[in-house]
């Protein structure tokens, strides 16, 4: 018994150390080290418009997705205050929307192959309401989604406060035969403080991570299509309103709501 | 593992380390803990009721509302059924009729005058229930010990199904239970008479972590206009605390007010007691609101004292000759309203100094009836009631006394008001020197005209105007 009880008393110690204390919001991965893009939304105004731009309106057919809310870069919609970005999903008669809302997009300003991709984000939360980040493949040549690549980083649906979804979306697995995973939070929430969300984006795979938990692995066996992650990706945050997705808000969903971002940082191999 | 012996000195150093390592991550020891001496306990019921002492459950007594009380062996402890493990508690909800109880319905409180548990680390009662058929339960909550009752919290109109399932009651501030004894209580009623059963088990407060977005309410959340008196007092009602819960589902639960820290913007017109009494003790506003748990209480009350109010006079005539619809005076026959709305007069029930008033503001029409039953006021020969009005009238006031006739219905000229088919009806008009401001007056409306042969079914009195008045003591005689 006395020798159970050392063994015990040695393993112990850094385990117990280890979860001790896990508010620490740096991630130590192996391989993407070196940043290379970081914005901590420490300057009040805009967003930074040499990294970000706001897509305007509503899209073809809702963003594609039915969704109901109309996009602006009015500050009521999109503005970094106090150390973060907040998009914000209002409830307002605009250009023939119900909805008001705000989508930053890095196309054209930042575009990455492979990578570590990760944002610190505290989640809106109500039926019909859509927040995500993501990332479309940058293409200029007319290549048109799915095949173009989609990686969604984070989605999520208000009326599901505990459950994000990570996936990707190709030619023959998009939409609703998107290849995804759920992840969800026990004994917490998204809406009530900030939580960590990323990839780990390489040639042939993508690791999803919710704070310090690899949830999901994407390969190509993984997808019944066309790989196409193979080349340089935007990224996109926003909060949409309604469509397929999650529904429509009721009279139950308060506006505004708001999503929250402490950071966005992007790590590429330093090998 | 009871063998196990921490004779290991150095296990006990390595101990030691550890902890202090730990202690460094938490927050400073607040100075609040000092007060939470009892346990904090969340079972109270696994396969047992845990820690609750011998006598712990107190069945809802006969009641002047409800004489026969709830039946009193409602409550089991069932070793044939369970979520989990052995056992689970049964409540056999009796027939509407049965002569031990017309429903089940009791407290659990922990035994003991000097018991309790610190329930402050919890957010949630939860139990797993089925019924031997779809059913809504009327109540379950906690927080009721048949004492102080201070922080009792009700979930109500809960949906049991034949399998069981999780239920979760939030707790709308669990701060305020650094000593509770109510950890339970139900109430259910027969469904069209016919009783059923129910079981809970696993039954325990929790730290879920899931519950947040707190929406308190007071009024429902409503934002209410009240205008009255110095003296006057108002119950801050629809108190309740909702929460937004893992599945999403917004949960409603009643609270008690001891929850909610109420305000009033000018305590030099109107003050709020700790159990949401309003008293008005002065003219002018005052906005009366609320929080919990550092959330402001959506709904609200502006209410406004015109100043002071004196008493209408004591009516004179014997009880056995009058039929009194309203007065402290006498007993009063049934109304069905005192504001039936046929347009936009305010009405509010004043209650000053114990004595019972109506107020009507910014009138136009407003109706009383009283159809269920009518009045019968053959052999009766007027109408009384006492006004009081601060404004003076830019046109008459008229006071109208209808009779439905045998047809069973009001029928109304919807374009000018008159009686049509078998209705008969009389009109007063007083002129603006007939109803002078600041005083009372009593009006009596002879039931003669058109009244005079037909005056077995009387059912509405209507005021038409432009003031706003007080009304007391209405009665025929």
């Amino acid at each position: 018994m006395k020798n159970r009880t050392k063994k015990i008393s040695t393993l112990l110690l850094p385990l117990l150390l280890l979860v001790g204390c896990n508010t620490d919001e740096t991630q130590t991965v192996v391989n993407f080290t070196e940043l290379v893009m970081q914005d901590e939304f420490d300057t009040d105004g805009a967003p930074n418009s040499t990294l970000w731009k706001s897509e305007i309106g509503t899209g073809v057919n809702g963003w594609g997705n039915n969704e109901l809310q109309y996009y602006t870069d009015r500050s009521e919609n999109v503005k970094v205050e106090n150390g973060v970005l907040l998009i914000t999903a209002n409830e307002e008669s605009f250009e023939g929307s119900s909805y008001t809302s705000a989508r930053l997009i890095t196309d054209g300003l930042f575009e990455q192959q492979y990578g570590r991709f990760e944002a610190r984000i505290r989640l809106p939360y109500g039926q019909g309401v859509w927040p995500a980040f993501w990332m479309l493949g940058a293409y200029d040549d007319g290549t048109i989604w799915p095949n173009i690549g989609e990686i969604d980083i984070m989605e999520f649906r208000g009326q599901e406060p505990t459950t994000i979804l990570g996936s990707v979306h190709g030619p023959g697995y998009s939409g609703g035969a998107a290849i995804s995973k759920s992840f969800t939070l026990q004994n917490d929430r998204f809406d009530t403080g900030f939580h960590i969300f990323g990839i780990e984006w390489g040639p042939a795979y993508v690791n999803f991570y919710v704070d310090d938990i690899l949830y999901n692995q994407i390969t190509p066996e993984d997808v019944t299509g066309e790989w196409v992650f193979d080349h340089p990706f935007y990224i996109l945050m926003n909060v949409a309103v309604g469509g397929s997705f999650v529904g429509a808000p009721n009279e139950e969903t308060n506006f505004p709501q708001s999503m929250l971002v402490d950071y966005v940082r992007v790590y590429k191999n330093a090998n | 593992m009871k063998n196990i012996h921490y004779t290991n000195t150095r296990f006990s150093l390595l101990l030691a380390f550890i902890f202090s390592v730990f202690a460094s991550c938490e927050r400073d020891v607040s100075d609040d803990v000092a007060f939470a001496t009892f346990p904090a306990t969340g079972d109270i019921f696994t396969d047992t009721p845990v820690g609750l002492g011998t006598n712990f459950y107190f069945p809802y007594g006969p009641s002047p509302e409800n004489p026969p009380g709830s039946k009193p062996t409602a409550w089991s402890v069932d070793d044939e059924v369970s979520f989990i493990g052995e056992a689970s508690m049964r409540f056999d909800v009796p027939n509407a009729d049965d002569p031990e109880g017309n429903f089940a319905g009791a407290i659990f409180r922990i035994d003991g005058e000097g018991s309790g548990r610190d329930l402050s680390g919890f957010d949630a009662l939860t139990f797993y229930a089925k019924a031997s058929q779809n059913v809504n339960i009327g109540e379950f909550g906690f927080g009721e010990d048949f004492g102080e009752n201070k922080y009792v919290v009700t979930r109500q109109n809960v949906a049991l199904t034949t399998n069981w399932v999780k239920y979760t009651i939030p707790i709308p501030d669990p701060s305020k239970l650094v000593r509770e004894r109510g950890m339970f209580r139900y109430s259910a009623g027969a469904v069209d008479g016919l009783g059923f059963t129910f079981w809970v088990d696993e039954l325990r407060f929790e730290k879920l972590g899931t519950i947040a977005q707190p929406q308190p309410a007071i009024f429902n959340g409503n934002d209410l206009v009240q205008q009255t008196f110095n003296g006057s007092n108002i119950l801050i009602n629809g108190l309740t605390q909702t929460y937004n819960l893992e599945s999403g589902i917004n949960q409603t639960v009643v609270a008690a007010p001891s929850y909610f820290t109420f305000s009033s913007s000018d305590p030099d017109v109107a003050q709020v007691s700790e159990l949401g009494a309003v008293s008005v003790v002065g003219p002018g506003t005052s906005e009366i609101t609320a929080i919990l748990a550092g959330v402001r209480a959506k709904g609200s009350l502006a209410v406004t004292s015109t100043g002071t109010i004196t008493s209408a006079p004591v009516p004179t005539a014997p009880a056995a000759e009058v039929i009194s619809l309203f007065s402290n005076q006498y007993t009063n026959v049934p109304v069905d309203t005192f504001r039936a709305d046929f347009g936009s007069t305010g009405f509010s029930e004043i209650t000053v100094n114990g004595d019972d008033f109506k107020f009507y503001s910014s009138l136009d029409f407003v109706g009383i009836q009283f159809q269920n039953p009518t009045i019968d006021a053959t052999g009766k020969s007027s109408l009384f009631l006492d006004i009081y009005t601060n404004d003076v009238a830019s046109g008459n006031f008229q006071i109208q006394v209808r009779d439905r006739g045998a047809n069973g219905q009001l029928d109304t000229d919807i374009f000018t008001g008159n009686p049509i088919e078998d209705d008969a009806e009389v009109r007063l008009d007083l002129t603006p020197a007939e109803l002078p401001v600041g005083q009372w007056i009593t009006v009596e409306i002879p039931l003669n005209g058109n009244l005079a042969a037909q005056k077995n079914n009387l059912a509405q009195i209507v005021f038409v105007g432009g003031i706003d008045f007080l009304l007391d003591n209405v009665y025929i005689r």
